[in-house]
């Protein structure tokens, strides 16, 4: 036994562990986390676009009326949802609430649902009325 | 370190299908992690199948009845066979549980037993727990006072005592331990789920004297605050406890004792 200590394998971990909601809004909200940072870079590029000239300005808005543009605007908008409820979610963990095996799923699985409804919130109101 | 595939040696391969039990017609299908340090070869998974008619209901009597009944080799730690001692710890249909209280009936399809995650294996079923063991110790899991001791007993309010209700009954099997992604990445800097819940256990005793010594030794980015409430650990938990909400007080401690 001693001799083959260094050989051992590893057991499978990510690869055969059953997905739950808390698990998998954990790693939904660090992807969108990470995200956010495009989105950032995005704003920035549209901001840079608006302080250059009006033709940039003119461009950027353009692309982004676009139907890409509009697909790249609605998942950021959903991006900054999801983070946002998630972030209340850790919120709400830190203070030692909703730690529970129950509510923590229905939490989790809140922010998906409440990240897709404001979402389609947000685009509804603007296709209507703008 | 994030590592999302396994090592070249740990890769899982098709393994042995053992032939069905003669005149048995109520079988059920396992499909057990197997891995021997005694022929260099990679890990498998073989196919068994169980006589349910002459099987008890849990997983770990299905175990036991391969072992008894079909191949003899195959490798697990068993003890008390009723959710007290930890032994059978392991990862069936894809979550961390007790072979001895896991019904197969809660199980749907072939029944997936697989050791602990991201675990060295010392061979099939068992894991090599001694880095979990290793970080029990560091936290000093005992009574630690410096008053003049008591002629009798260290005493204890019953409301006090209510306190270490939900931490006291962990057995430490390590199936929340286990179960944590973090724990998984970072095992050997991360104290994980299950010693932190130990810690706490000592840390909200109001019989121990050591609690800002104790906090001194968790307060450290790694040992305690690569917990991102992932929540594997209480849902994995088979004695139902809650080991991310022992987590979230010692983090609450942490910053009352700095206001």
């Amino acid at each position: 036994m001693s001799e083959s200590t260094a050989t051992r394998p590893v057991s499978p971990h990510l690869g055969i562990y059953r997905f739950t909601p808390t698990m998998a809004m954990s790693i939904v909200h660090r992807i969108t986390g990470i995200a956010l940072y495009f989105g950032m870079v995005l704003i920035a590029w549209w901001l840079v676009a608006l302080a250059t000239s009006r033709s940039w300005f003119e461009t950027a808005n353009w692309l982004l009326g676009s139907w890409f543009g509009l697909i790249v605007l609605i998942g950021f908008s959903w991006t900054v949802y999801h983070h946002m409820l998630g972030g209340i979610r850790h919120f709400i963990w830190d203070t030692g609430a909703g730690l529970g095996k129950q509510t923590s799923t229905l939490l989790s699985s809140l922010t998906l649902v409440g990240s897709l409804l404001l979402t389609a919130i947000t685009w509804l109101v603007y296709f209507l009325w703008f | 370190m994030v590592e999302l595939t396994l090592p070249k040696n740990s890769r899982v391969k098709d393994g042995k299908v053992w032939p069905k039990p003669e005149g048995a017609s109520n079988l059920r299908e396992y499909k057990v992690y197997r891995w021997s340090p005694d022929n260099g070869q990679n890990p498998r998974v073989d196919t068994y199948y169980v006589d349910m008619d002459d099987c008890g209901p849990m997983v770990l009597d299905a175990l036991l009845w391969i072992k008894n009944k079909v191949d003899p080799t195959l490798t697990l730690r068993r003890s008390c066979r009723e959710g007290i001692c930890g032994s059978c710890a392991m990862n069936i249909d894809g979550t961390n549980t007790l072979a001895c209280t896991k019904g197969m009936d809660e199980v749907s399809g072939a029944v997936k037993v697989y050791p602990l995650p991201h675990m060295p294996v010392v061979k099939d079923l068992v894991p090599d727990l001694s880095v979990p063991y290793a970080q029990l110790s560091s936290i000093e899991p005992w009574l630690q006072t410096v008053s003049p001791e008591p002629a009798k007993e260290w005493k204890q309010s019953h409301e006090d005592r209510q306190k270490l209700d939900g931490l006291y009954e962990c057995i430490l099997c390590f199936c929340c331990q286990t179960s944590c992604p973090s724990y998984w990445w970072n095992g050997e800097r991360y104290l994980g789920p299950a010693v932190l819940l130990q810690a706490y256990r000592w840390l909200i005793d109001s019989r121990d004297e050591a609690t800002g010594e104790r906090l001194d030794n968790l307060e450290d980015p790694f040992r305690l605050y690569r917990c991102h409430t992932i929540m594997n650990c209480t849902q994995a938990c088979p004695k139902g406890l809650n080991p991310a909400k022992a987590i979230a007080e010692i983090k609450k401690m942490m910053v009352e004792r700095r206001v």
